[in-house]
């Protein structure tokens, strides 16, 4: 793991509890206590009406494909090789958010946007997991 | 949609003009010239082509990884007024109208605004400033986001999904405006290119092939904006101002609100054509930042030239290129003339030249009234310039 060499994550004040979440395997958002609106990226304050009662809220890990890329000339030395696939999960309690879809064909013909996905945890480091998506059980 | 958008006030219409526009003496693959050497040459020329000298210039703006007082201090300005507003590679375009406005209430005279980067070269060019603590870093760079091809492609792959834009589309674009760039005799690419030519280039990220993207090259621009009045008196026609608008949305392509839409751009430009009282059909020219074939076909459906989800069908039939009906990037765009990191700078030297003429080969019969839209960062921003040669 020590080898990992990929970007990793330095998480700031307001980002830290997604990626403890992350490192328990858990896929945690910010929702605020006010107004009920749930966001991603994590923000100190509610986006929507500014408050800074901010709770943390497991989410299901399952969603929908919004939209992707295959990378094929891609980050030196990027850890899942090329060409790999880059992609926007809409999560079903709404946030987006960007991530890699694993443990599917890197073909724009097998890979279709709408298409069920669930969360996996990748331990990169000692230190860093990394939320990927995968297909749903039963969708490809 | 923005929160609150009123109609736009017509009252700075026509009230300042471009009087000066040019590049930096050489662009392309430039290795001697530091970046900021660009900015400097570049801003030399437009003074030139103005008819102004340095004295003159009261007010200096510039973007990118810069302070507008760098550039001051590199051409030993000391201006009363520095705007470094930076909104991505259109921050050139809303430089005009915060120009416009300070002129318009008597702050300043003068204002340069340049733009030089060795993007190819990277001479003299600062790093990045996205450190692994920024958001960029955590929520995108782990996923192995590879610079704006990745972002520009989940945009397009959205487009294609939700209204059928092919591939062959895209490619309309790259190959209408390569026809453009064999008429400029500075632009980087002038080899014949044909649909199949850019099918077949490489994959950089798909939906988006090699010939897909724009150059990375070294080069500078600059214009300069006074006064409609002062205008009059200086020796070439005045390209005047008649409708600005700016906008941005986010920066990271992970916080945009809607993947097959350029919000911003549908905010700058009708701020711009209310201000100038134009009619998509006044339009002459356009220039339309084109960072990926993708960008243009969005822009124009954002900027109302057509309804959103046609802007594959407007661009096909070569629509765009010589002889087409909708003349678009006729310098040979960021695709094949020149592209050195923030291309709104150069959308705006070839409309007034364009509008004054000067274009030999690529002339437009018929020049009076251009748009140049442009774009900021993983769709982020656009600025919106409406200019003509006569205030209606």
């Amino acid at each position: 793991m020590p080898d990992y060499t990929g970007p990793v994550p330095v998480p700031t004040p307001e980002t830290r509890p997604y990626w403890e979440a992350a490192t328990r395997h858990e896929l945690v958002l910010p929702r605020c206590r006010q107004c009920q609106t749930m966001h991603f990226y994590p923000r100190g304050i509610c986006p929507e009406c500014l408050s800074s009662d901010i709770a943390w809220e497991r989410v299901s890990g399952t969603g929908t494909l919004h939209t992707f890329t295959i990378v094929h000339r891609g980050v030196k030395d990027f850890p899942l090789g090329t060409p790999y696939v880059i992609a926007m999960v809409e999560l079903d309690e709404g946030p987006r958010l960007m991530t890699n879809l694993i443990d599917v064909e890197p073909d724009p013909t097998r890979i279709r946007i709408g298409m069920r996905v669930e969360v996996t945890f990748a331990d990169v480091t000692p230190a860093v997991t990394l939320p990927r998506f995968r297909p749903a059980p039963g969708t490809v | 949609m923005s929160r609150g958008l009123s109609p736009r006030s017509s009252k700075l219409r026509g009230k300042v003009a471009i009087v000066g526009a040019s590049e930096s003496d050489e662009i392309g693959k430039v290795p001697h010239k530091s970046a900021m050497q660009l900015h400097a040459e570049a801003a030399r020329n437009a003074l030139a082509d103005a008819g102004l000298t340095l004295k003159d210039v009261d007010a200096v703006f510039t973007a990118g990884v810069w302070m507008a007082s760098e550039a001051a201090e590199y051409l030993r300005i000391v201006p009363k007024w520095a705007d470094g507003t930076q909104i991505g590679g259109c921050s050139f375009i809303a430089h005009v109208e915060h120009a416009a406005a300070a002129i318009d209430a008597g702050l300043i005279d003068v204002a340069l605004i340049t733009h030089g980067e060795s993007g190819r070269s990277r001479i003299g060019m600062p790093g990045t400033r996205f450190g692994p603590d920024s958001f960029r870093m955590q929520f995108e760079g782990p996923y192995g986001m590879a610079g704006p091809p990745t972002g520009y492609a989940l945009v397009a792959a959205r487009h294609m999904h939700d209204y059928g834009t092919t591939s062959e589309q895209l490619a309309e674009v790259a190959v209408a405006t390569r026809k453009w760039a064999r008429l400029n005799p500075r632009a980087a690419q002038r080899g014949p290119l044909t649909i199949d030519d850019v099918l077949s280039s490489p994959m950089i990220a798909w939906p988006l092939h090699l010939l897909d993207c724009c150059l990375v090259t070294d080069a500078g621009g600059a214009i300069v904006v006074t006064s409609a009045e002062r205008a009059r008196d200086l020796p070439k026609p005045p390209v005047y101002v008649l409708g600005t608008g700016e906008c941005a949305s986010q920066v990271i392509i992970s916080q945009l609100r809607d993947f097959s839409w350029w919000e911003a751009a549908a905010v700058s430009s009708r701020l711009a054509f209310e201000m100038s009282g134009a009619k998509h059909a006044d339009i002459d020219l356009a220039m339309f930042y084109d960072a990926f074939t993708i960008v243009p076909i969005m822009g124009l459906e954002a900027t109302g030239f057509c309804q959103r989800g046609e802007g594959g069908a407007f661009v096909s039939h070569q629509r765009t290129a010589p002889g087409g009906d909708f003349p678009m990037n006729t310098n040979g765009g960021g695709l094949s003339y020149t592209h050195s990191g923030m291309y709104g700078m150069y959308t705006m030297i070839e409309a007034v030249r364009q509008l004054r003429g000067e274009c030999g080969e690529r002339q437009l019969q018929r020049c009076t009234t251009a748009i140049c839209h442009g774009l900021g960062g993983q769709l982020s921003s656009a600025a919106t310039l409406i200019c003509g040669t006569e205030v209606p």
